[in-house]
Protein backbone atom coordinates (compact mmCIF):
# COMPACT_ATOMS: atom_id res chain seq x y z
CA UNK A 1 0.00 0.00 0.00
CA UNK A 2 3.03 2.24 0.00
CA UNK A 3 3.43 2.77 -3.75
CA UNK A 4 3.32 6.31 -5.06
CA UNK A 5 -0.12 7.57 -6.14
CA UNK A 6 0.19 8.05 -9.90
CA UNK A 7 -3.37 8.75 -10.98
CA UNK A 8 -6.24 9.93 -8.84
CA UNK A 9 -9.64 11.51 -9.18
CA UNK A 10 -11.49 13.96 -6.98
CA UNK A 11 -15.28 14.12 -7.18
CA UNK A 12 -15.26 13.04 -10.81
CA UNK A 13 -18.69 13.19 -12.46
CA UNK A 14 -20.06 12.72 -15.93
CA UNK A 15 -23.66 13.22 -16.95
CA UNK A 16 -25.19 12.20 -20.25
CA UNK A 17 -28.34 14.30 -20.31
CA UNK A 18 -30.16 13.31 -17.15
CA UNK A 19 -28.14 10.13 -16.66
CA UNK A 20 -25.39 10.25 -14.05
CA UNK A 21 -22.98 7.82 -15.67
CA UNK A 22 -20.30 8.69 -13.11
CA UNK A 23 -21.21 10.49 -9.92
CA UNK A 24 -18.61 11.90 -7.55
CA UNK A 25 -15.95 9.23 -8.08
CA UNK A 26 -12.79 9.53 -6.03
CA UNK A 27 -10.10 6.90 -6.31
CA UNK A 28 -6.33 6.49 -6.26
CA UNK A 29 -4.18 4.32 -8.48
CA UNK A 30 -0.81 3.47 -6.94
CA UNK A 31 2.33 2.13 -8.48
CA UNK A 32 2.67 -1.53 -7.59
CA UNK A 33 -1.06 -2.18 -7.34
CA UNK A 34 -3.66 -3.80 -9.52
CA UNK A 35 -6.81 -1.87 -8.82
CA UNK A 36 -9.81 -3.82 -10.10
CA UNK A 37 -13.05 -2.12 -11.01
CA UNK A 38 -16.15 -4.28 -10.73
CA UNK A 39 -19.78 -3.62 -11.39
CA UNK A 40 -22.69 -4.77 -13.49
CA UNK A 41 -23.13 -3.59 -17.08
CA UNK A 42 -24.00 0.08 -17.12
CA UNK A 43 -22.33 0.75 -13.77
CA UNK A 44 -20.09 3.35 -15.41
CA UNK A 45 -16.78 1.46 -15.57
CA UNK A 46 -16.00 2.24 -19.19
CA UNK A 47 -17.14 5.83 -18.71
CA UNK A 48 -14.65 6.16 -15.88
CA UNK A 49 -11.82 4.83 -18.05
CA UNK A 50 -12.84 7.26 -20.80
CA UNK A 51 -12.75 10.14 -18.32
CA UNK A 52 -9.30 9.08 -17.11
CA UNK A 53 -7.89 8.74 -20.64
CA UNK A 54 -9.54 11.96 -21.82
CA UNK A 55 -11.65 10.28 -24.50
CA UNK A 56 -14.68 12.06 -23.08
CA UNK A 57 -14.67 15.34 -21.12
CA UNK A 58 -15.72 15.44 -17.47
CA UNK A 59 -18.86 17.24 -16.27
CA UNK A 60 -17.22 18.14 -12.98
CA UNK A 61 -14.39 17.04 -10.71
CA UNK A 62 -10.70 16.58 -11.39
CA UNK A 63 -8.23 14.04 -12.70
CA UNK A 64 -4.76 14.29 -11.16
CA UNK A 65 -1.52 12.74 -12.38
CA UNK A 66 1.14 12.71 -9.69
CA UNK A 67 -0.79 15.47 -8.00
CA UNK A 68 -1.02 17.67 -11.06
CA UNK A 69 -4.39 18.58 -12.50
CA UNK A 70 -4.66 17.03 -15.98
CA UNK A 71 -8.42 17.37 -16.38
CA UNK A 72 -8.00 19.72 -19.35
CA UNK A 73 -5.47 17.59 -21.24
CA UNK A 74 -6.43 15.96 -24.56
CA UNK A 75 -6.10 12.17 -24.96
CA UNK A 76 -2.81 12.42 -26.88
CA UNK A 77 -1.32 14.66 -24.18
CA UNK A 78 -2.34 12.19 -21.45
CA UNK A 79 -0.76 9.40 -23.45
CA UNK A 80 2.48 11.35 -23.70
CA UNK A 81 2.78 11.88 -19.93
CA UNK A 82 2.43 8.15 -19.31
CA UNK A 83 -1.21 7.13 -19.22
CA UNK A 84 -1.85 4.15 -21.47
CA UNK A 85 -5.19 2.53 -22.16
CA UNK A 86 -6.58 -0.47 -23.92
CA UNK A 87 -10.05 -0.69 -25.37
CA UNK A 88 -12.94 -3.02 -24.67
CA UNK A 89 -13.70 -3.13 -28.38
CA UNK A 90 -10.48 -3.95 -30.19
CA UNK A 91 -9.04 -0.72 -31.54
CA UNK A 92 -6.03 -1.51 -33.69
CA UNK A 93 -4.65 -0.65 -37.16
CA UNK A 94 -6.22 -3.54 -39.09
CA UNK A 95 -4.45 -2.94 -42.42
CA UNK A 96 -0.95 -2.82 -40.92
CA UNK A 97 1.29 -5.68 -39.83
CA UNK A 98 1.41 -6.53 -36.14
CA UNK A 99 4.89 -5.07 -36.05
CA UNK A 100 3.82 -1.81 -37.68
CA UNK A 101 0.93 -1.50 -35.20
CA UNK A 102 3.46 -1.59 -32.38
CA UNK A 103 6.15 0.39 -34.18
CA UNK A 104 3.80 3.35 -34.59
CA UNK A 105 3.06 3.27 -30.88
CA UNK A 106 6.79 3.24 -30.10
CA UNK A 107 7.35 6.08 -32.57
CA UNK A 108 4.82 8.21 -30.66
CA UNK A 109 7.35 8.56 -27.82
CA UNK A 110 9.74 10.42 -30.09
CA UNK A 111 10.22 14.15 -29.61
CA UNK A 112 8.38 15.86 -32.45
CA UNK A 113 10.04 17.13 -35.60
CA UNK A 114 13.10 14.91 -35.48
CA UNK A 115 14.32 12.50 -38.11
CA UNK A 116 12.06 13.84 -40.82
CA UNK A 117 13.48 12.00 -43.81
CA UNK A 118 14.67 8.68 -42.55
CA UNK A 119 13.30 5.17 -42.85
CA UNK A 120 11.08 4.81 -39.81
CA UNK A 121 10.84 1.03 -40.15
CA UNK A 122 14.62 0.59 -39.89
CA UNK A 123 15.11 2.69 -36.77
CA UNK A 124 16.55 0.38 -34.07
CA UNK A 125 15.29 2.08 -30.90
CA UNK A 126 11.65 1.60 -32.00
CA UNK A 127 12.26 -2.01 -32.92
CA UNK A 128 13.76 -2.88 -29.56
CA UNK A 129 10.63 -1.65 -27.79
CA UNK A 130 8.43 -3.47 -30.29
CA UNK A 131 10.29 -6.77 -29.95
CA UNK A 132 9.96 -6.69 -26.19
CA UNK A 133 6.23 -5.95 -26.31
CA UNK A 134 5.58 -8.68 -28.88
CA UNK A 135 7.59 -11.12 -26.82
CA UNK A 136 5.72 -10.25 -23.63
CA UNK A 137 2.30 -10.57 -25.25
CA UNK A 138 3.23 -13.72 -27.16
CA UNK A 139 2.87 -12.26 -30.64
CA UNK A 140 6.46 -12.63 -31.89
CA UNK A 141 5.51 -15.43 -34.27
CA UNK A 142 2.88 -13.35 -36.04
CA UNK A 143 4.85 -10.08 -36.13
CA UNK A 144 4.68 -9.86 -39.91
CA UNK A 145 1.03 -10.85 -40.34
CA UNK A 146 -1.60 -8.25 -41.06
CA UNK A 147 -3.46 -7.36 -37.88
CA UNK A 148 -6.82 -8.00 -39.56
CA UNK A 149 -5.80 -11.64 -40.16
CA UNK A 150 -5.22 -12.39 -36.48
CA UNK A 151 -7.63 -14.38 -34.34
CA UNK A 152 -9.82 -12.40 -31.98
CA UNK A 153 -7.70 -13.43 -29.00
CA UNK A 154 -4.52 -12.37 -30.76
CA UNK A 155 -6.06 -9.01 -31.62
CA UNK A 156 -6.80 -8.58 -27.91
CA UNK A 157 -3.14 -9.29 -27.19
CA UNK A 158 -2.12 -6.80 -29.86
CA UNK A 159 -4.40 -4.25 -28.21
CA UNK A 160 -2.20 -4.55 -25.10
CA UNK A 161 1.06 -4.73 -27.05
CA UNK A 162 0.28 -1.39 -28.73
CA UNK A 163 -0.31 0.20 -25.36
CA UNK A 164 2.89 -1.28 -23.89
CA UNK A 165 4.93 0.23 -26.73
CA UNK A 166 4.01 3.71 -25.52
CA UNK A 167 5.90 2.90 -22.28
CA UNK A 168 3.07 4.00 -19.99
CA UNK A 169 3.29 4.31 -16.19
CA UNK A 170 -0.44 3.92 -15.66
CA UNK A 171 -2.35 1.15 -17.46
CA UNK A 172 -6.09 1.54 -17.90
CA UNK A 173 -7.32 -1.84 -19.08
CA UNK A 174 -10.89 -2.17 -20.27
CA UNK A 175 -11.75 -5.89 -20.21
CA UNK A 176 -8.38 -7.07 -21.56
CA UNK A 177 -9.34 -10.74 -21.19
CA UNK A 178 -12.68 -10.54 -23.01
CA UNK A 179 -12.70 -13.01 -25.88
CA UNK A 180 -9.39 -14.61 -24.95
CA UNK A 181 -8.97 -18.34 -24.65
CA UNK A 182 -7.96 -19.93 -21.34
CA UNK A 183 -4.27 -20.19 -22.24
CA UNK A 184 -4.18 -16.62 -23.52
CA UNK A 185 -5.90 -15.37 -20.35
CA UNK A 186 -3.37 -17.10 -18.13
CA UNK A 187 -0.54 -15.63 -20.14
CA UNK A 188 -2.08 -12.16 -19.86
CA UNK A 189 -2.50 -12.47 -16.10
CA UNK A 190 1.13 -13.49 -15.81
CA UNK A 191 2.05 -10.48 -17.94
CA UNK A 192 0.11 -8.14 -15.64
CA UNK A 193 1.78 -9.72 -12.58
CA UNK A 194 5.13 -8.93 -14.17
CA UNK A 195 4.16 -5.36 -14.91
CA UNK A 196 2.57 -4.38 -11.64
CA UNK A 197 5.76 -3.65 -9.70
CA UNK A 198 6.60 -0.71 -11.93
CA UNK A 199 3.10 0.37 -12.99
CA UNK A 200 -0.24 1.42 -11.61
CA UNK A 201 -2.94 -0.75 -13.17
CA UNK A 202 -6.68 -0.16 -13.35
CA UNK A 203 -8.40 -3.35 -14.43
CA UNK A 204 -12.00 -3.58 -15.58
CA UNK A 205 -12.75 -7.26 -15.99
CA UNK A 206 -15.69 -9.64 -15.80
CA UNK A 207 -13.60 -12.74 -15.21
CA UNK A 208 -13.98 -12.93 -11.41
CA UNK A 209 -11.39 -15.65 -10.92
CA UNK A 210 -8.85 -13.51 -12.72
CA UNK A 211 -9.82 -10.39 -10.80
CA UNK A 212 -9.63 -11.98 -7.39
CA UNK A 213 -6.37 -13.75 -8.22
CA UNK A 214 -4.54 -10.61 -9.19
CA UNK A 215 -6.20 -7.55 -7.63
CA UNK A 216 -4.67 -5.74 -4.67
CA UNK A 217 -7.58 -3.32 -4.34
CA UNK A 218 -11.13 -3.72 -5.58
CA UNK A 219 -13.63 -0.95 -6.20
CA UNK A 220 -17.24 -1.90 -6.81
CA UNK A 221 -19.40 0.51 -8.81
CA UNK A 222 -23.17 0.43 -9.16
CA UNK A 223 -25.25 2.96 -11.10
CA UNK A 224 -22.38 5.39 -11.53
CA UNK A 225 -21.34 5.58 -7.88
CA UNK A 226 -18.66 3.80 -5.88
CA UNK A 227 -20.33 1.29 -3.62
CA UNK A 228 -17.22 0.16 -1.81
CA UNK A 229 -13.44 0.04 -2.10
CA UNK A 230 -11.33 -2.50 -0.25
CA UNK A 231 -9.10 -5.54 -0.39
CA UNK A 232 -10.42 -8.57 -2.29
CA UNK A 233 -11.17 -10.25 1.06
CA UNK A 234 -13.16 -7.26 2.30
CA UNK A 235 -15.11 -7.10 -0.94
CA UNK A 236 -15.89 -10.81 -0.89
CA UNK A 237 -17.06 -10.54 2.69
CA UNK A 238 -19.10 -7.37 2.28
CA UNK A 239 -22.80 -7.98 2.60
CA UNK A 240 -23.49 -4.68 0.87
CA UNK A 241 -21.62 -5.80 -2.24
CA UNK A 242 -23.23 -9.21 -2.05
CA UNK A 243 -26.68 -7.70 -2.09
CA UNK A 244 -26.06 -5.07 -4.72
CA UNK A 245 -24.01 -6.94 -7.19
CA UNK A 246 -22.32 -10.23 -6.55
CA UNK A 247 -25.45 -12.14 -5.54
CA UNK A 248 -24.87 -15.50 -3.90
CA UNK A 249 -21.36 -16.92 -3.73
CA UNK A 250 -22.39 -19.59 -6.22
CA UNK A 251 -23.11 -17.02 -8.90
CA UNK A 252 -19.82 -15.22 -8.49
CA UNK A 253 -17.73 -17.85 -10.19
CA UNK A 254 -19.56 -17.70 -13.46
CA UNK A 255 -20.49 -14.05 -13.77
CA UNK B 1 10.01 -15.55 -54.38
CA UNK B 2 6.80 -14.32 -55.91
CA UNK B 3 7.20 -10.94 -54.26
CA UNK B 4 10.65 -10.74 -55.79
CA UNK B 5 9.33 -11.36 -59.29
CA UNK B 6 6.46 -8.92 -58.89
CA UNK B 7 8.71 -6.19 -57.50
CA UNK B 8 11.10 -6.94 -60.36
CA UNK B 9 8.24 -6.75 -62.81
CA UNK B 10 7.17 -3.47 -61.31
CA UNK B 11 10.69 -2.05 -61.50
CA UNK B 12 10.90 -3.10 -65.14
CA UNK B 13 7.56 -1.40 -65.87
CA UNK B 14 8.71 1.79 -64.14
CA UNK B 15 12.01 1.77 -66.02
CA UNK B 16 10.24 1.21 -69.34
CA UNK B 17 7.74 4.00 -68.60
CA UNK B 18 10.51 6.41 -67.64
CA UNK B 19 12.51 5.53 -70.75
CA UNK B 20 9.46 6.12 -72.93
CA UNK B 21 8.86 9.47 -71.26
CA UNK B 22 12.52 10.42 -71.74
CA UNK B 23 12.42 9.56 -75.45
CA UNK B 24 9.01 10.98 -76.24
CA UNK B 25 9.98 14.54 -77.31
CA UNK B 26 12.47 13.07 -79.80
CA UNK B 27 9.51 12.21 -82.03
CA UNK B 28 9.11 15.99 -82.46
CA UNK B 29 5.34 15.94 -82.41
CA UNK B 30 4.85 19.24 -80.56
CA UNK B 31 1.13 18.73 -80.08
CA UNK B 32 1.65 15.41 -78.34
CA UNK B 33 4.71 16.59 -76.46
CA UNK B 34 2.58 19.36 -74.97
CA UNK B 35 -0.22 16.93 -74.26
CA UNK B 36 2.13 14.66 -72.29
CA UNK B 37 3.59 17.72 -70.52
CA UNK B 38 0.07 18.68 -69.46
CA UNK B 39 -0.60 15.12 -68.33
CA UNK B 40 2.56 15.03 -66.22
CA UNK B 41 1.51 18.30 -64.57
CA UNK B 42 -1.88 16.77 -63.81
CA UNK B 43 -0.01 13.74 -62.43
CA UNK B 44 1.84 16.00 -59.94
CA UNK B 45 -1.54 17.49 -59.02
CA UNK B 46 -3.07 14.02 -58.54
CA UNK B 47 -0.09 12.81 -56.47
CA UNK B 48 -0.56 15.79 -54.15
CA UNK B 49 -4.24 14.97 -53.66
CA UNK B 50 -3.41 11.32 -53.02
CA UNK B 51 -1.29 12.40 -50.07
CA UNK B 52 -4.57 13.52 -48.50
CA UNK B 53 -6.97 11.01 -50.01
CA UNK B 54 -4.98 7.80 -50.09
CA UNK B 55 -2.46 8.31 -47.31
CA UNK B 56 -4.08 10.49 -44.68
CA UNK B 57 -7.72 9.58 -45.31
CA UNK B 58 -8.88 13.14 -45.96
CA UNK B 59 -11.40 13.53 -48.80
CA UNK B 60 -10.75 17.07 -50.01
CA UNK B 61 -13.18 18.37 -52.59
CA UNK B 62 -11.44 21.71 -52.92
CA UNK B 63 -7.96 20.74 -54.00
CA UNK B 64 -8.16 22.87 -57.18
CA UNK B 65 -7.91 25.99 -55.00
CA UNK B 66 -4.18 25.35 -54.42
CA UNK B 67 -3.68 24.45 -58.08
CA UNK B 68 -5.21 27.76 -59.14
CA UNK B 69 -3.43 29.86 -56.55
CA UNK B 70 -0.07 28.47 -57.70
CA UNK B 71 -0.84 29.61 -61.23
CA UNK B 72 -2.17 32.99 -60.17
CA UNK B 73 0.97 33.77 -58.15
CA UNK B 74 2.96 33.54 -61.38
CA UNK B 75 0.41 35.59 -63.36
CA UNK B 76 0.24 38.33 -60.73
CA UNK B 77 3.99 38.58 -60.07
CA UNK B 78 5.08 38.14 -63.67
CA UNK B 79 2.32 39.88 -65.62
CA UNK B 80 -0.20 41.97 -63.71
CA UNK B 81 2.26 43.65 -61.31
CA UNK B 82 5.42 42.83 -63.27
CA UNK B 83 7.44 42.36 -60.09
CA UNK B 84 9.57 39.63 -61.58
CA UNK B 85 9.18 36.94 -64.22
CA UNK B 86 12.16 34.95 -63.02
CA UNK B 87 11.52 31.25 -62.57
CA UNK B 88 13.86 31.23 -59.56
CA UNK B 89 11.69 33.75 -57.71
CA UNK B 90 8.17 33.07 -58.95
CA UNK B 91 8.26 29.30 -58.47
CA UNK B 92 9.33 29.41 -54.80
CA UNK B 93 6.83 32.25 -54.29
CA UNK B 94 4.01 30.15 -55.76
CA UNK B 95 4.88 27.23 -53.47
CA UNK B 96 5.23 29.49 -50.42
CA UNK B 97 1.90 31.26 -51.01
CA UNK B 98 -0.02 28.01 -51.54
CA UNK B 99 1.67 26.54 -48.46
CA UNK B 100 0.56 29.52 -46.40
CA UNK B 101 -2.96 29.54 -47.84
CA UNK B 102 -3.46 25.81 -47.31
CA UNK B 103 -2.03 26.06 -43.80
CA UNK B 104 -4.50 28.79 -42.82
CA UNK B 105 -7.46 27.05 -44.44
CA UNK B 106 -6.35 23.76 -42.89
CA UNK B 107 -6.54 25.31 -39.43
CA UNK B 108 -10.29 25.66 -39.97
CA UNK B 109 -11.36 22.76 -42.17
CA UNK B 110 -9.39 20.04 -40.38
CA UNK B 111 -11.57 20.47 -37.32
CA UNK B 112 -14.38 18.87 -39.28
CA UNK B 113 -14.73 15.26 -40.38
CA UNK B 114 -16.31 13.12 -43.06
CA UNK B 115 -19.11 14.74 -45.04
CA UNK B 116 -18.52 18.10 -43.36
CA UNK B 117 -14.86 18.07 -44.37
CA UNK B 118 -15.84 17.45 -48.00
CA UNK B 119 -18.30 20.35 -47.88
CA UNK B 120 -16.01 22.89 -46.17
CA UNK B 121 -13.10 22.18 -48.47
CA UNK B 122 -15.46 22.73 -51.40
CA UNK B 123 -16.76 25.94 -49.82
CA UNK B 124 -13.26 27.35 -49.29
CA UNK B 125 -12.32 26.53 -52.87
CA UNK B 126 -15.43 28.38 -54.06
CA UNK B 127 -14.37 31.42 -52.01
CA UNK B 128 -11.00 31.45 -53.77
CA UNK B 129 -12.73 30.89 -57.10
CA UNK B 130 -14.81 34.03 -56.65
CA UNK B 131 -11.84 36.04 -55.38
CA UNK B 132 -10.01 35.39 -58.66
CA UNK B 133 -13.22 35.83 -60.60
CA UNK B 134 -14.26 39.20 -59.15
CA UNK B 135 -11.43 40.99 -57.33
CA UNK B 136 -9.67 43.27 -59.85
CA UNK B 137 -6.43 43.48 -57.87
CA UNK B 138 -6.21 39.68 -58.08
CA UNK B 139 -6.65 39.71 -61.83
CA UNK B 140 -10.36 39.15 -61.33
CA UNK B 141 -12.26 38.36 -64.51
CA UNK B 142 -13.80 35.28 -66.04
CA UNK B 143 -11.20 35.41 -68.83
CA UNK B 144 -8.29 35.39 -66.41
CA UNK B 145 -4.87 36.68 -67.33
CA UNK B 146 -2.58 35.91 -70.24
CA UNK B 147 1.07 35.65 -69.28
CA UNK B 148 3.40 38.05 -71.01
CA UNK B 149 5.83 35.21 -71.54
CA UNK B 150 7.28 32.07 -70.03
CA UNK B 151 9.24 32.62 -66.81
CA UNK B 152 12.83 33.54 -67.51
CA UNK B 153 15.56 31.26 -66.23
CA UNK B 154 18.37 33.77 -66.56
CA UNK B 155 20.85 34.05 -63.69
CA UNK B 156 23.12 37.12 -64.13
CA UNK B 157 22.64 37.02 -67.86
CA UNK B 158 23.34 33.30 -68.12
CA UNK B 159 20.38 31.22 -69.32
CA UNK B 160 20.74 27.56 -68.35
CA UNK B 161 17.63 26.45 -70.27
CA UNK B 162 14.76 28.01 -72.18
CA UNK B 163 11.20 27.18 -71.19
CA UNK B 164 9.78 28.56 -74.43
CA UNK B 165 11.07 25.45 -76.17
CA UNK B 166 8.45 22.72 -76.07
CA UNK B 167 10.93 19.93 -75.38
CA UNK B 168 12.75 21.88 -72.66
CA UNK B 169 9.52 22.59 -70.80
CA UNK B 170 8.64 18.92 -71.19
CA UNK B 171 11.89 17.78 -69.57
CA UNK B 172 11.59 20.43 -66.87
CA UNK B 173 8.13 19.10 -65.94
CA UNK B 174 9.30 15.48 -66.17
CA UNK B 175 12.19 16.23 -63.81
CA UNK B 176 9.82 17.86 -61.33
CA UNK B 177 7.37 14.96 -61.53
CA UNK B 178 10.17 12.51 -60.78
CA UNK B 179 11.37 14.76 -57.94
CA UNK B 180 7.87 14.84 -56.46
CA UNK B 181 7.66 11.04 -56.68
CA UNK B 182 11.05 10.62 -54.98
CA UNK B 183 9.98 13.12 -52.31
CA UNK B 184 6.74 11.19 -51.74
CA UNK B 185 8.55 7.85 -51.54
CA UNK B 186 10.89 9.26 -48.88
CA UNK B 187 8.05 10.94 -47.01
CA UNK B 188 5.90 7.81 -46.90
CA UNK B 189 8.51 5.71 -45.17
CA UNK B 190 9.56 8.48 -42.79
CA UNK B 191 8.08 8.75 -39.28
CA UNK B 192 5.79 11.56 -40.48
CA UNK B 193 4.54 9.52 -43.44
CA UNK B 194 3.97 6.48 -41.26
CA UNK B 195 1.98 8.56 -38.81
CA UNK B 196 -0.20 9.97 -41.61
CA UNK B 197 -0.99 6.44 -42.78
CA UNK B 198 -1.79 5.53 -39.19
CA UNK B 199 -4.29 8.39 -39.11
CA UNK B 200 -5.92 7.05 -42.27
CA UNK B 201 -6.10 3.60 -40.72
CA UNK B 202 -7.37 4.54 -37.26
CA UNK B 203 -7.39 8.19 -36.25
CA UNK B 204 -8.86 7.55 -32.82
CA UNK B 205 -6.16 5.10 -31.81
CA UNK B 206 -3.45 7.43 -33.11
CA UNK B 207 -4.61 10.06 -30.64
CA UNK B 208 -4.83 7.46 -27.88
CA UNK B 209 -1.19 6.46 -28.36
CA UNK B 210 -0.05 10.06 -28.17
CA UNK B 211 -0.06 11.55 -31.66
CA UNK B 212 -1.31 15.14 -31.98
CA UNK B 213 -3.53 14.14 -34.90
CA UNK B 214 -4.62 17.65 -35.87
CA UNK B 215 -1.03 18.84 -36.25
CA UNK B 216 -0.14 15.87 -38.41
CA UNK B 217 -3.16 16.42 -40.62
CA UNK B 218 -2.24 20.08 -40.93
CA UNK B 219 1.26 19.11 -42.06
CA UNK B 220 -0.23 16.81 -44.71
CA UNK B 221 -2.75 19.42 -45.83
CA UNK B 222 -0.05 22.09 -46.18
CA UNK B 223 2.35 19.77 -48.02
CA UNK B 224 -0.37 18.60 -50.39
CA UNK B 225 -1.42 22.21 -50.99
CA UNK B 226 2.14 23.26 -51.79
CA UNK B 227 2.67 20.44 -54.28
CA UNK B 228 -0.68 21.25 -55.92
CA UNK B 229 0.54 24.87 -56.09
CA UNK B 230 3.66 23.68 -57.92
CA UNK B 231 1.44 21.80 -60.40
CA UNK B 232 -0.76 24.87 -60.92
CA UNK B 233 2.29 27.03 -61.52
CA UNK B 234 3.52 24.64 -64.21
CA UNK B 235 0.04 24.47 -65.72
CA UNK B 236 0.02 28.26 -66.08
CA UNK B 237 3.48 28.20 -67.67
CA UNK B 238 2.41 25.55 -70.15
CA UNK B 239 -0.94 27.14 -71.01
CA UNK B 240 0.47 30.68 -71.09
CA UNK B 241 -2.27 31.99 -68.82
CA UNK B 242 -4.60 31.49 -65.89
CA UNK B 243 -8.33 31.75 -65.38
CA UNK B 244 -10.69 31.13 -62.50
CA UNK B 245 -11.69 27.75 -63.96
CA UNK B 246 -8.38 26.40 -62.64
CA UNK B 247 -9.96 26.68 -59.18
CA UNK B 248 -13.41 25.48 -60.14
CA UNK B 249 -15.05 22.51 -58.51
CA UNK B 250 -14.92 20.69 -61.84
CA UNK B 251 -11.17 20.80 -61.57
CA UNK B 252 -11.35 19.44 -58.00
CA UNK B 253 -13.63 16.65 -59.22
CA UNK B 254 -11.37 15.79 -62.16
CA UNK B 255 -8.33 15.36 -59.95
CA UNK B 256 -10.35 13.21 -57.53
CA UNK B 257 -11.32 11.02 -60.49
CA UNK B 258 -7.69 10.76 -61.57
CA UNK B 259 -6.64 9.52 -58.15
CA UNK B 260 -9.52 7.04 -57.97
CA UNK B 261 -8.86 5.86 -61.54
CA UNK B 262 -5.17 5.35 -60.92
CA UNK B 263 -5.45 3.81 -57.49
CA UNK B 264 -5.64 5.54 -54.12
CA UNK B 265 -2.75 5.19 -51.73
CA UNK B 266 -0.40 3.97 -54.46
CA UNK B 267 2.74 5.96 -55.09
CA UNK B 268 2.33 5.76 -58.88
CA UNK B 269 -1.47 5.86 -58.74
CA UNK B 270 -1.54 9.58 -59.48
CA UNK B 271 0.64 9.16 -62.57
CA UNK B 272 -1.34 6.19 -63.90
CA UNK B 273 -4.57 8.04 -63.09
CA UNK B 274 -3.60 11.25 -64.88
CA UNK B 275 -2.46 9.37 -67.99
CA UNK B 276 -5.58 7.18 -68.03
CA UNK B 277 -7.82 10.21 -67.55
CA UNK B 278 -6.25 12.24 -70.35
CA UNK B 279 -6.13 9.21 -72.64
CA UNK B 280 -9.82 8.47 -72.00
CA UNK B 281 -10.66 12.11 -72.57
CA UNK B 282 -8.73 12.22 -75.85
CA UNK B 283 -10.06 8.89 -77.10
CA UNK B 284 -13.71 9.58 -76.35
CA UNK B 285 -13.58 13.14 -77.65
CA UNK B 286 -12.31 12.01 -81.06
CA UNK B 287 -15.44 10.07 -81.95
CA UNK B 288 -18.20 11.87 -80.06
CA UNK B 289 -18.91 15.35 -78.85
CA UNK B 290 -20.77 13.88 -75.87
CA UNK B 291 -17.43 12.72 -74.58
CA UNK B 292 -18.25 13.64 -70.99
CA UNK B 293 -21.04 11.05 -71.02
CA UNK B 294 -18.74 8.30 -72.31
CA UNK B 295 -15.97 9.31 -69.97
CA UNK B 296 -18.44 9.01 -67.10
CA UNK B 297 -19.59 5.57 -68.17
CA UNK B 298 -16.04 4.30 -68.57
CA UNK B 299 -15.12 5.64 -65.14
CA UNK B 300 -18.14 4.00 -63.49
CA UNK B 301 -17.24 0.66 -65.11
CA UNK B 302 -13.59 0.94 -64.12
CA UNK B 303 -14.41 1.80 -60.54
CA UNK B 304 -16.89 -1.11 -60.38
CA UNK B 305 -14.55 -3.71 -61.85
CA UNK B 306 -11.17 -2.32 -60.81
CA UNK B 307 -11.83 -0.84 -57.37
CA UNK B 308 -8.08 -0.61 -56.68
CA UNK B 309 -7.54 1.49 -59.80
CA UNK B 310 -5.76 1.03 -63.11
CA UNK B 311 -2.51 0.35 -61.31
CA UNK B 312 -3.96 -3.00 -60.16
CA UNK B 313 -4.51 -4.20 -63.73
CA UNK B 314 -1.25 -6.16 -63.84
CA UNK B 315 -2.07 -8.01 -60.63
CA UNK B 316 -5.64 -8.69 -61.84
CA UNK B 317 -4.48 -10.12 -65.15
CA UNK B 318 -1.90 -12.27 -63.42
CA UNK B 319 -4.54 -13.63 -61.05
CA UNK B 320 -6.83 -14.44 -64.00
CA UNK B 321 -4.07 -16.25 -65.85
CA UNK B 322 -3.19 -18.25 -62.75
CA UNK B 323 -6.85 -19.20 -62.23
CA UNK B 324 -7.34 -20.33 -65.83
CA UNK B 325 -4.23 -22.52 -65.58
CA UNK B 326 -5.38 -24.14 -62.38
Amino acid sequence: MTGEVLLSTVGLSRRFGGLRANDNISLELRRGQVHALLGPNGAGKSTLINLLSGDIPVSSGKVLYRGEDITALAPHERSRIGIGRSYQKTNIFPGFTVQENCRLAAQSREPRGTRIFSDAAAYRPYLVVVEEALDRTGLSDVAHRRASELSHGQQRQLELAIMLCTSPKVLLLDEPLAGMGHEESLRMIELLRGLVASHAILLVEHDMDAVFSIADVVTVMVNGVVLQTGTPQQIRASSEVQNAYLGSEGEVSHV
Amino acid sequence: MRSLTTSRGRLAAIAAGLLLLLMFPQFEQDFYTELVTRTMILAIFAISLDLLLGYTGLISFGHAAWFGIGGYVLALLGTQYQVTNSLWLTLPAAIAVTALASFVVGLFVLRTRGMFFIMVTLAFAQIFYYLFHDVKSLGGSSDGLNLRGKPSTAINGWTPFDLTETATLYYFVLALMVAVLVFMAALLRSPLGRALQGIRENEHRMAAIGFPVLRYKLAAFTLAGSIAGLAGYLYAVLGGGVNPELLSWHQSADVLLMVILGGMGQLLGGVVGAFSFVLLQELTSTFTKDWHLWLGIVIVLLVLFLPDGMISIAARVKALVRRSRA
